[in-house]
């Protein structure tokens, strides 16, 4: 008994005891991190020779990484997938959302859950199996684009070779901008249904009174009340956008891609980091990075934010 | 003390925790086991662990660890642990290529200072493996423990279709483009998996003393010479002949290109034997053979070193230098690391032994040992450049562009230029 009383917190303690565990986690994991490549952005370091080699170089590695081409290349890269990834996500999602939400109520989980299921499965064993799913004379997409094309009407429309999904720099960003869409999809999906079960049915109920179509009533009623929920999910995936690296890294394996068309800014200072062995032009372009990031959020920001003055 | 009586009961028991207490520290007083941590990828790992009874013989009280990590996880490993001193093994293996990364900092012990003095045993290694390791201000990071001399892998079966022999192939760069139109023509087979392998090879021939491959001592860029113009232009015009598979190496396709037959030749270390023997093309036995690289060319496709860290254990470090010895300076453990995993010696006392007379099923009963052997003694050792990986991949993506997308030799040439110049003396 007296070991058990010594041992019980006190409930001045206790609080803290029960954060201290993420605390400590976020901590080393996230904040030190953080701080250490804000430092490390200022110091030219050759890392294999230890911690003491470190000294500093002011603002040099920020303008080595703007004047470096290839880092430009990455931004536009990251831009061009970010964009053709992140836009089908939401204009398939919404109208997909709408019509569940309309036309399931049994049926409605399992199919959500289909569609989520790619969320929640792990990004890397995905894009590895995607990369053998692209493999240009084994894998089962050039397959079935083959079998497709002996049909007699359609066939004209697709390629008649075997399409270099994975080595040609023309058709690695598709492919990839194809699996992060795949894998987002139903996340969004998720976010839409949530919203679209706020919107009350009385508003329909009146707009069908008045005679509105259903396509009407779905652009000036459903829409304008997503409207928070598109501007969450596209910050999101602003942000999730800006930072790909996963899918990128495994179908490129690692270097991204032939003529850089996979590389990614994530990728990028990844590989100055432990392929070039420069870690302060690498710390320096992640915090370049998280500027632009931080730019683009503000604009999502100006763009979906309630206008008090149109309403 | 009241709660240990009520834990562990009664004196009896009290007594008998300190005997075992006695008996615990006089067993590891006593016997002052050390242990040598050495971090490896395979197969290194596995000739390292086939070295162990023959380290023990010497140092019975010694045991050795083996980390083992893949290959590029490994050496990420080895970064990490050089750049913060945390988990440095006592002996680390590093293949050649980091060996040139790692060369050029501090974090690698000088092996041709004393106490090591691995200059005395100069004249028992091949010449050019030492070099490799040796960085610009004269201070020999690694010693050797394997090589890779280059050879030339071709189907002796599709030549055989085509009518041509081996000496059409090596005799010169330009004969061997036409032995692969030839080939081509007659058997549809691709004379190599990507016309990457000729500009690799190409851009090895003609290197100045104390040049290194894309930059030189005073890091002033070299991809505008004439030794990469005719790289280039030699893998543009294998590939407007159609000449490549157009497959990586090390891909599912690649593998699959010796299996069935549609690749007839490759450019590699000698290691590659007995890869396709093992698990790339075994169905292939008998139809392989081994010659020299074309016109006269000799490179060196790989290698293992072994290193000690600066701010690895102090105490361990004779120890680690008598290991590091015993691996690469021990004539029966080199020779058995060859017979079982191919890894081909740096240790010159080994090329008299009778192995290297053996035939090689695989390769038809060739004795393709002698010729590489003699490879060995060919090879130059480039010097490397804390750039060369990020030159690598420049010189590689303007090779694409040019045969890819037709772009002109000469702007691709300049516009690597370029690149490289601006991160040359970073």
């Amino acid at each position: 008994m007296n070991l058990l009383s010594s041992l019980r917190l006190s409930p001045k303690w206790a609080p803290y005891v029960f954060v201290s565990p993420f605390l400590l986690l976020f901590l080393i994991f996230g904040v030190f991190p953080l701080a250490f490549s804000l430092y490390l952005a200022f110091q030219s370091w050759e890392p294999t020779s230890g911690l003491s080699a470190m000294h500093y170089v002011g603002f040099e590695n920020y303008s080595f990484a703007l004047q470096d081409e290839w880092f430009w290349k990455s931004l536009k890269n990251t831009a061009w997938l970010a964009l053709v990834s992140g836009v089908p996500q939401h204009v398939v999602a919404i109208p997909l959302a709408y019509f569940i939400h309309s036309s399931f109520s049994r049926l409605r989980n399992g199919v959500v859950g289909a569609y989520f299921l790619p969320y929640i499965t792990s990004t890397v064993a995905i894009s590895i199996l995607f990369s053998s799913l692209f493999s240009t004379d084994f894998g089962l997409i050039n397959l079935g684009l083959r079998v497709l094309h002996e049909i007699p009407g359609l066939g004209w429309l697709l390629p008649a070779q075997a399409i270099d999904w994975l080595n040609d720099p023309d058709h690695i960003k598709p492919a990839i901008s194809l699996i992060v869409f795949w894998r987002y999809v139903g996340f969004n999906v998720v976010l839409y249904l949530a919203a679209l079960q706020t919107i009350p049915k009385d508003i329909y109920e009146a707009a069908t009174m008045d005679g509105a179509g259903r396509l009407q009533q779905f652009f000036y009623i459903t829409l304008p009340s997503l409207k928070p929920m598109i501007f969450f999910g596209v910050t999101l995936s602003v942000i999730g956008g800006m930072q790909l690296f996963e899918e990128p890294f495994i179908l490129t394996g690692g270097r991204g891609g032939s003529d850089q068309a996979g590389m990614t800014t994530a990728i990028y200072l990844y590989r100055m980091a432990f392929d070039f062995n420069d870690f302060g032009a690498a710390s320096a372009m992640s915090w370049l990075l998280f500027v632009v990031v931080g730019a683009l959020t503000w604009l999502t920001n100006r763009a979906f934010r309630p206008r008090d003055a149109s309403h | 003390m009241q709660l240990s009586r009520r834990l562990l009961g009664s004196r009896r028991c009290h007594s008998g925790w300190g005997l075992v207490l006695a008996l615990v520290t006089a067993v590891t007083s006593a016997a002052a086991q050390q242990t040598l941590t050495v971090a490896a990828f395979p197969a290194v790992d596995q000739i390292i662990l086939a070295a162990i009874p023959t380290w023990k013989k010497l140092h019975p009280d010694v045991d050795i660890k083996v980390v083992s990590r893949q290959f590029v996880d490994h050496h990420t490993a080895m970064t990490t642990a050089l750049s913060t001193s945390f988990y440095l093994p006592d002996v680390m293996a590093l293949e050649v290529g980091y060996v040139g990364r790692f060369a050029q900092g501090g974090g690698l012990d000088d092996l041709a200072k004393p106490p090591y003095d691995i200059k005395k045993h100069q004249s028992r290694f091949v010449p050019y493996a030492l070099a490799q390791a040796t960085n610009r201000a004269g201070a020999v990071v690694a010693a050797p423990a394997d090589i890779g001399p280059g050879t030339l892998l071709y189907r002796t079966d599709i030549l055989g279709k085509a009518g041509l022999d081996e000496s059409s192939l090596t005799r010169s760069w330009d004969s061997y483009v036409d032995a692969g139109i030839k080939i081509k023509a007659t058997t549809g087979a691709y004379l190599m998996a990507h016309a990457r392998d000729m500009k690799d090879i190409v851009i090895r021939a003609g290197i100045q003393p104390g040049e290194g491959l894309y930059f030189d001592a005073k890091s002033n860029v070299l991809v505008t010479t004439p030794r990469f113009v005719r790289a280039f232009e030699l893998a543009r015009k294998v590939r407007q002949n159609k000449l490549d598979a157009k497959v990586n190496a090390w891909t599912n396709e690649w593998s699959e290109g010796f299996k069935r037959g549609t690749v007839a030749t490759q450019m590699t270390g000698a290691w590659l034997a007995g890869h396709l023997n093992n698990w790339l093309a075994p169905d292939t036995k008998g139809l392989w053979r081994a010659a020299q690289l074309p016109d006269n060319a000799f490179a060196a496709y790989g290698g293992t070193f072994l290193a000690i860290a600066r701010g690895a254990p102090a105490q361990h470090k004779a120890l680690a230098w008598e290991f590091v010895q015993m691996m690469t300076l021990n004539r029966d453990l080199q020779l058995r690391a060859f017979k079982s995993q191919d890894a081909f010696p740096a240790l010159l006392e080994t090329y008299d032994d009778p192995f290297f007379e053996q035939p090689i099923a695989f390769l038809g009963g060739q004795k393709a040992r002698l010729g590489w052997r003699d490879a060995t003694q060919k090879i130059v050792a480039v010097s490397v450049h804390k750039q060369d990986a990020f030159a690598d991949e420049v010189i590689n993506t303007e090779l694409d562009k040019v045969l890819d997308r037709g772009k002109d030799i000469q702007l691709a040439l300049s516009d690597a230029q370029r690149l490289l110049e601006k991160r040359a003396r970073r």
